[in-house]
């Protein structure tokens, strides 16, 4: 059993997800709530890697994290070791990649606030940082949440980038589904297949789970028993 | 602080030429109950929301209870968190993921720990909804979202309570039982509210002063009885949806017997002493369908009372207990008015009927003609 590429893949998606949390939920908010000029370009850059193959992304970020591009540079100048084919690397590149599935579904949540509900907060003389924890954050929560089932199952099956930015470094940047492509290469079919069978397993889960959130909210929402 | 009974408890100057056009100078005393009336647009919801610290329009100027809260001279601008408004949404905003004491607790900083539980259960208490504190406002019928809602603008002990159309959201059952208990409460209540709806019968039950606004601008302020029987002009009279809304040509003024003499059609029709028009002005005006008086049909009365006018029935529609009968004069002008249907079927007033009224000359109301007022 290939345990190691189990345990990276599943350490990514969780790094991924941690930072994730964070940014999606500033971003999702500041494109919710601010009018600003590049507003329209912002999302556009978020959204790009939904469209973008992933070896044009992939190929784009080892320019950007090889030791002769200004961020490289700066980087092993600092930590001491490149971001190219590191796990540092593909943390970033996970990161850019899974932009779209973090603060595009965000930002649907904060959307779905009513501009009222939040303006009665400030009337009852919640501040806005008291008005975003007690009543933003409970009520965008079910498509946080989601949001970040998204990233963490969309990580685990991130071939494309993973490929380009990281190689095939076992125990640094060799991903399970790095490994399936490896092991389909030496005719190992066995342990492809019971990898694939794994991370089938977990995503057809994960799915199920969103759907079982999602319902539970509706649920709530129409049955009156939140 | 809140001890100023006089007319300057609330002063409101708000200017600004776009988006929303608004041009709006008013005041109101500490116990007034004051209805803003107008068509969608017309800003009433704006001012709302510019008092609670919601909008800012370009010019203004707010202060309350002795405080500024937003004055451009004085670069003051008070947010919403620092002005003491309780403001009731029109969709009343309560917060879903709370059940209705939490959704009360919210409101109450200003109360000591140890006090809440006591003063949210008295703020229910206070609007009728005991033993409904731990539901959540799905469970709740749409009066009770609007009762908890009121609770929660009244839990911050504001210094004025703003509802924003309170009552448009529930049926005419729950809306009449509403209106009671916000009649009632306002007895127990030392501040004034501002309520904003397009219900003229609302307005009318519940104002001590009703402002009609029209884009943005105050035509017209008053108590109910006034707007309704005397409007400034024609804008007015159909913004409070007078019928009965016509133009003469002033004929002559008798100050002997306090009488103008007022040109319709081939008709002269007596009203009361109205010098500022000369005669030979046009003007506007207007009769409630109340002084619209039926002759009785058994015993012809024309010339006997005053501004006996003939026509015919050109509609009889029975409402419940009053019939809306429109009365066709030559085909020069339609009047409307009601009277009791057992009346109206009694005397057998149906539609191509004959009829006289008499229109009673101290109730027509003469308005400068439309196009010269400002």
């Amino acid at each position: 059993m290939d345990w190691e590429t189990l345990i990276l893949s599943f350490k990514l998606a969780s790094c991924t997800i941690l930072v994730m949390l964070p940014v999606g939920v500033f971003m999702g908010r500041l494109l919710t709530y601010r009018r600003f000029h590049g507003r329209t370009l912002i999302i556009a850059c978020i959204a790009l890697p939904l469209v973008l193959p992933p070896t044009v992304l992939g190929f784009y970020l080892l320019s950007a994290f090889s030791g002769q591009s200004s961020l490289g540079h700066w980087y092993h100048q600092i930590i001491g070791h490149p971001l190219a084919f590191t796990f540092d690397g593909l943390l970033l590149a996970s990161i850019i990649f899974n932009l779209p599935f973090a603060v595009l579904p965000m930002q649907r949540a904060f959307e779905a606030i009513a501009t009222d509900i939040r303006e009665a907060a400030w009337c009852c003389g919640l501040s806005h940082w008291e008005t975003f924890w007690k009543i933003e954050l409970p009520l965008a929560w079910p498509g946080i949440v989601a949001a970040l089932v998204l990233v963490f199952t969309h990580t685990l099956g991130e071939f494309g980038v993973v490929l380009m930015v990281g190689g095939n470094i076992p125990g640094e940047t060799r991903t399970a589904a790095i490994a399936i492509y490896d092991h389909m290469q030496a005719l190992n079919d066995d342990a492809a297949g019971l990898l694939s069978a794994l991370l089938l397993a977990f995503a057809f889960t994960s799915i199920i789970l969103l759907n079982l959130l999602n319902q539970r909210f509706t649920y709530h929402e129409h049955k009156h028993i939140l | 602080m809140n001890t100023n009974t006089y007319s300057d408890y609330l002063q409101i100057t708000m200017v600004q030429t776009g988006p929303i056009p608004l041009n709006i100078r008013f005041s109101c005393r500490q116990h007034e109950l004051i209805v803003l009336v107008g068509p969608s647009g017309s800003g009433k919801t704006t001012i709302l929301r510019s008092i609670a610290g919601l909008y800012k329009p370009l010019h203004c100027r707010v202060s309350c209870a002795g405080e500024i809260w937003s004055d451009d001279n004085q670069k003051i601008r008070q947010p919403a968190q620092k002005r003491r408004t309780g403001l009731v949404f029109q969709h009343y905003a309560l917060f879903p993921h709370l059940s209705v004491f939490r959704n009360i607790e919210l409101a109450c900083s200003q109360i000591p720990d140890n006090k809440k539980h006591e003063y949210v259960l008295e703020m229910l208490h206070l609007v009728n909804m005991d033993g409904l504190e731990r539901r959540y406002p799905a469970q709740l019928s749409g009066g009770q979202q609007q009762r908890v809602a009121l609770a929660r603008a009244l839990a911050r002990q504001p210094s004025i309570l703003l509802l924003d159309e309170p009552f448009s959201a529930v049926d005419q059952v729950t809306r009449r039982k509403l209106r009671r208990e916000l009649a009632r409460l306002r007895q127990k209540l030392n501040i004034p509210i501002i309520l904003v709806t397009h219900d003229l019968d609302e307005a009318r039950m519940l104002a001590d002063r009703m402002y009609i606004l029209h884009n943005g601008t105050l035509l017209q302020d008053g108590t109910p009885t006034e707007i309704l029987s005397k409007p400034a002009n024609a804008l007015v009279a159909r913004l409070v949806d007078l019928g009965n809304l016509f133009s003469g040509k002033i004929i002559r003024h008798d100050p002997a017997n306090n009488l103008t003499y007022l040109g319709w059609g081939s008709l002269e029709l007596e009203c009361r002493l109205r010098t500022e028009y000369p005669p030979g002005t046009v003007v506007d005006w207007v009769i409630p369908p109340e002084s619209i008086i039926l002759h009785r049909r058994d015993r012809p009365s024309r010339g006997e009372r005053e501004n006996p006018v003939h026509g015919i029935i050109e509609q009889s529609i029975p409402l419940g207990e009053n019939t809306s009968i429109v009365m066709n004069l030559d085909d020069e002008a339609m009047l409307s008015f009601s009277i009791p249907t057992h009346t109206a079927r009694r005397n057998n007033l149906h539609e191509g009927v004959e009829i006289n009224v008499s229109l009673l000359a101290e109730a027509i109301h003469l308005m400068p003609k439309e196009n010269t007022f400002p």
